[in-house]
């Protein structure tokens, strides 16, 4: 039998102070499911704090004031965070290509890991983007192969 | 722990020592601190982040960025982590590739990698 999924919907103003406060609620959400180790939690708190750090980069660049949304929700098996912003959106095939992480010529570039993070710090990654803003999609799975030893 | 800054001599080491969280919203004094260093002289520089609970993708930009004005200098620079969580996440982005870690600021003022 499933149980409904728990849904919290927050919004956040655009503005890095208010980083620590998300990872906070990550954690808290992911407390509610104790077979986490803490390492996936804290995996999945790097993961949707990129996807806040780029929400947060987008509102910067398109000068809005509005604020981020954010959207969890806990079912019986999985985790799932949506960061949503209201920015100018990104289209994937114009991102700068990046020399590997263990390429010397990486040290040329100081940005570029966020999306990287996310994509191997969470189980399930989607990213919606368009000239409207973008809606990224972030999920952990809740099962024994998680589980604490 | 909170965000703070500090910057003391190790013989010919500079030892920049940070803690607590490093992301968007501190990453900035970081970078200013570090780059403030770099512009003042320094050769051999020290990151001590074993007081660091949290850095993201903001926080490892600056640590590439410096490496690369060091290096540029004819510098070294080395990062010193302290627990799993840090060193976890330096190696999966695979910058121990391109930084040199070590577990103390002793090790690395020595020169023994961990």
């Amino acid at each position: 039998m499933t149980s409904d999924p728990t849904r919290f919907d927050f919004e956040i103003p655009a503005r890095p102070e208010y980083l620590s406060l998300v990872r906070s609620l990550v954690v808290e959400a992911a407390e509610s499911d104790t077979t986490l180790s803490r390492e996936r939690v804290e995996d999945f708190k790097v993961a949707v704090s990129e996807a806040t750090t780029n929400a947060i980069e987008a509102h910067a660049r398109a000068c809005r004031d509005e604020s981020i949304r954010i959207r969890c929700t806990v079912t019986d098996d999985r985790l799932e965070f949506h960061v949503t912003d209201r920015g100018f959106g990104f289209y994937p095939d114009q991102i700068q290509v990046l020399p590997e992480p263990d390429d010397p010529s990486r040290l040329n570039f100081e940005r570029g890991l966020g999306i990287y993070l996310m994509r191997i710090l969470s189980d399930k990654v989607e990213i919606q983007s368009g000239p409207d803003g973008t809606e990224v999609f972030l999920a952990i799975d809740l099962s024994a192969n998680n589980s604490n030893s | 722990m909170e965000f703070g800054v500090t910057v003391a001599s190790f013989g010919e080491w500079d030892v920049l020592t940070v803690t607590g969280e490093i992301d968007m919203a501190t990453a900035p004094r970081f970078r200013q601190r570090l780059l403030a260093l770099i512009s003042g002289g320094a050769q051999n520089l020290v990151i001590d982040l074993s007081g660091v609970d949290y850095i993201d993708s903001t926080g490892l930009g600056v640590l590439m960025g410096g490496a690369k004005r060091v290096r540029s200098a004819g510098g070294d620079i080395r990062l010193v982590t302290a627990g799993p969580r840090l060193a976890d996440l330096i190696e999966l982005t695979r910058l121990d590739r391109v930084l040199d870690v070590y577990d103390s600021v002793s090790a690395a003022t020595e020169g023994s990698s961990s």
